[in-house]
């Protein structure tokens, strides 16, 4: 095909639509408006659900160093949260403005109530651990907490699978498990590099396991989504993803190895740290280049349209010797 | 001191029953292209009556469009498409013509037209090119104009996912951002499967940091009047009414203009049981939907709500058990 078109103009020039599966290349859905501190939000949001958890797991078995070693790296998620979230809403009073009602179709609105109640469950134990009294109410602070803590840590892979941007809406499946997996890295990762080796096999494990479960879920993700798993492989986010699975690998081989030392569990744990803050961030830029590319949107579509699945937005009627070419709706 | 108690919203979709008595029968916009002539009359009455800001004075390129697409700060966008196809096919009429070309009897009405006098004879300065392809006797170009906007979905994704209630349904069922509630956090943006809805961040202007969209002009249908787009639309291209009322007459349109020969007339959004329940705005299109830059499939992205949360529940149960397995071992 020639490249003029037929009142002679160049067809690569910037005048006549270059791809005819776009309006000259415009995106559909809008790239989030979020900025870096949200993906940075979903780390520490998942150390301090994770860390409440494990903190509750130790409690229950009696480890009083770890359980309060734990409690106190949730605090560090829970009281960088907020600010996070207030910087990216503008203004403190906005963030209360999430509190005016209970909205069970809104993951951010859910979520919100879960940041309250963990966060408020570990800073009433941090609390009394610091101070060293009401044993009884840091352990219900506790128990509340690490309850709270395990859907906390996952519901901010629900709030990203709950949009419009193709590679996190077809992710739903596997973005809990990252997001779990990430969390409980950086939370076991946390509290072995505070706790001495003796007390702290229970996290050394939970960080392992959290790096398998996180590098396991990445991959069949990925190999799923096809398509959609391009963002995830290149450009910006493909850098991120590679180094955060190196990150989070080199972290759970030398835990394995090295964790039983205080030097071993450190690095190990510094780690496991960086490969789940870069995992966050690799996912938070590939759902931004998946926004930004048309082709996401529209093939991912086109492709339901033509295996029948499409719920019919646009009805072909034109002309019947034609209708052949063009899918039809039911 | 009573306190009421924190309103918990399941579904906050309920139109019309939540209003009862004060419901009104739903309002919405039939945008038919054939009509458009790419005036942008809607754009300018729009941003006049409603107070949105100019966001800058861009030359795209892009034919005639300036504006680029629906954001914050765009709530009517014309769009301009220029095809190599013409715009009416008397389809017998076109294929035998076809027939002519290939069998070299083309008569006079086949040339191309810059090759007869009257059309134009090529200028001699090498425009057109040589190898240009040849026209057919004029036809062989169309400008597709389309005014775009707000859908009003029926299943309104922004809607359900805004976490402040911001984002309501009003007594004609259309969707509509209360800016006094709007508190800036940008989840309606990303789940918006047209890219409507978006945060305005020019400064110095009203509701900056807030969700900001078309609102079918709420304050004017309160009032019985019709938005100021349609009003000032001069083709009726954007017609304003009760939405069962223009789904019968847009079907009616549709019939016109395929028995004129329109080539892929379709209407876009008028299906009751597509992803998004049907929209409150649709359209007459002439090509598919991605063409013009809308999603040909769009589904509100909470209808997989159950399985999100499904998911989520699975993953926060899988992370309890790691906690528990991880104290199985020894302390060491």
């Amino acid at each position: 095909m020639t490249h003029f078109d037929s009142i002679g103009r160049d067809r690569r020039s910037r005048g006549s639509n270059p791809a005819p599966d776009s309006y000259y290349g415009h995106p559909i859905v809008k790239e989030p408006v979020w900025e870096l501190g949200i993906p940075i939000y979903f780390f520490f949001g998942g150390l301090a659900g994770a860390s409440a958890a494990l903190a509750l797991g130790a409690r229950l078995t009696g480890n009083a160093r770890l359980a309060r070693n734990a409690t106190f790296a949730g605090m560090v998620g829970v009281v960088a949260s907020p600010p996070l979230l207030i910087r990216d809403l503008g203004k403190p009073a906005r963030f209360a403005a999430m509190l005016r009602v209970i909205k069970v179709t809104s993951p951010m609105n859910v979520g919100t109530w879960l940041l309250n109640a963990t966060g408020g469950g570990l800073s009433v134990a941090a609390g009394c651990e610091l101070l060293g009294i009401l044993p009884r109410l840091r352990d219900l602070a506790t128990t509340g907490s690490g309850l709270f803590g395990l859907p906390f840590a996952t519901y901010t892979a629900a709030l990203v699978a709950d949009t419009a941007i193709p590679a996190w809406h077809e992710a739903r499946r596997e973005l809990p498990f990252v997001f779990i997996g990430g969390a409980a890295s950086a939370a076991g990762g946390a509290a072995a590099i505070i706790t001495p080796p003796s007390d702290a096999g229970a996290a050394r494990r939970f960080a392992i396991a959290g790096a398998l479960v996180e590098l396991a879920a990445g991959f069949v993700m990925e190999h799923r989504l096809g398509l959609l798993g391009e963002p995830y492989s290149q450009g910006r986010a493909g850098r991120l993803t590679r180094l955060s699975r190196v990150t989070a690998g080199a972290g759970a081989a030398v835990m394995a190895l090295a964790g039983r030392r205080r030097i071993g569990a450190t690095a190990a744990g510094s780690l496991l740290l960086a490969g789940a803050l870069l995992e966050r961030l690799a996912v938070f830029e590939a759902g931004r280049q998946s926004a930004r590319d048309p082709r996401y949107v529209v093939d991912a579509q086109r492709r339901r349209v033509a295996a029948g699945t499409s719920r019919g937005a646009s009805t072909f009627a034109g002309l019947p010797d034609e209708r052949e070419t063009l899918p039809a709706a039911s | 001191m009573m306190r009421r108690p924190l309103p918990v919203v399941e579904r906050p979709d309920a139109w019309p029953a939540s209003y009862g008595d004060e419901a009104r029968p739903r309002l919405g916009f039939f945008t038919d292209t054939t009509l458009c002539i790419g005036c942008k009359a809607c754009e300018v009455a729009c941003k006049e009556w409603n107070d949105v800001p100019a966001d800058g004075y861009v030359w795209t390129g892009n034919s005639y469009d300036n504006t680029g697409g629906l954001s914050a700060n765009t709530w009517r966008h014309v769009a301009f498409i220029e095809q190599d196809r013409p715009l009416h096919v008397a389809p017998s009429k076109a294929r035998l013509r076809e027939a002519e070309m290939r069998d070299g009897a083309a008569g006079p009405d086949a040339a191309p037209l810059r090759d007869r006098p009257s059309g134009g004879a090529p200028r001699g300065d090498g425009y057109p090119p040589p190898d240009a392809p040849r026209g057919d006797g004029g036809e062989g170009m169309r400008w597709l104009m389309s005014s775009d906007v707000c859908k009003h979905c029926t299943d309104a994704a922004c809607l359900d996912v805004c976490p402040t209630g911001a984002l309501f349904r009003t007594e004609f069922g259309t969707v509509v951002v209360q800016q006094d509630v709007c508190n800036g956090c940008g989840y309606c943006v990303v789940a918006c499967p047209f890219g409507v809805i978006g945060r305005r961040e020019i400064a110095g202007s009203k509701g900056v940091g807030m969700a900001q969209k078309c609102t079918l002009c709420y304050d004017r249908t309160k009032d019985g009047l019709e938005p100021a787009c349609a009003k000032a639309c001069p083709t009726e291209s954007i017609q304003f009414g009760k939405l069962d009322e223009l789904r019968e007459r847009a079907s009616r349109r549709l019939e016109q203009v395929v028995a004129r020969g329109f080539d892929g007339a379709r209407l876009y959004g008028a299906n009751p049981d597509d992803g998004v329940g049907g929209f409150g705005a649709f359209f007459l299109l002439l090509d598919e939907p991605e063409v013009y830059g809308l999603p040909p499939d769009p589904v509100a992205t909470t209808r997989d709500l159950p399985s999100i949360y499904g998911w989520m529940a699975l993953a926060a149960g899988t992370l309890g058990a790691l906690v528990g397995l991880s104290f199985l071992g020894g302390r060491r």
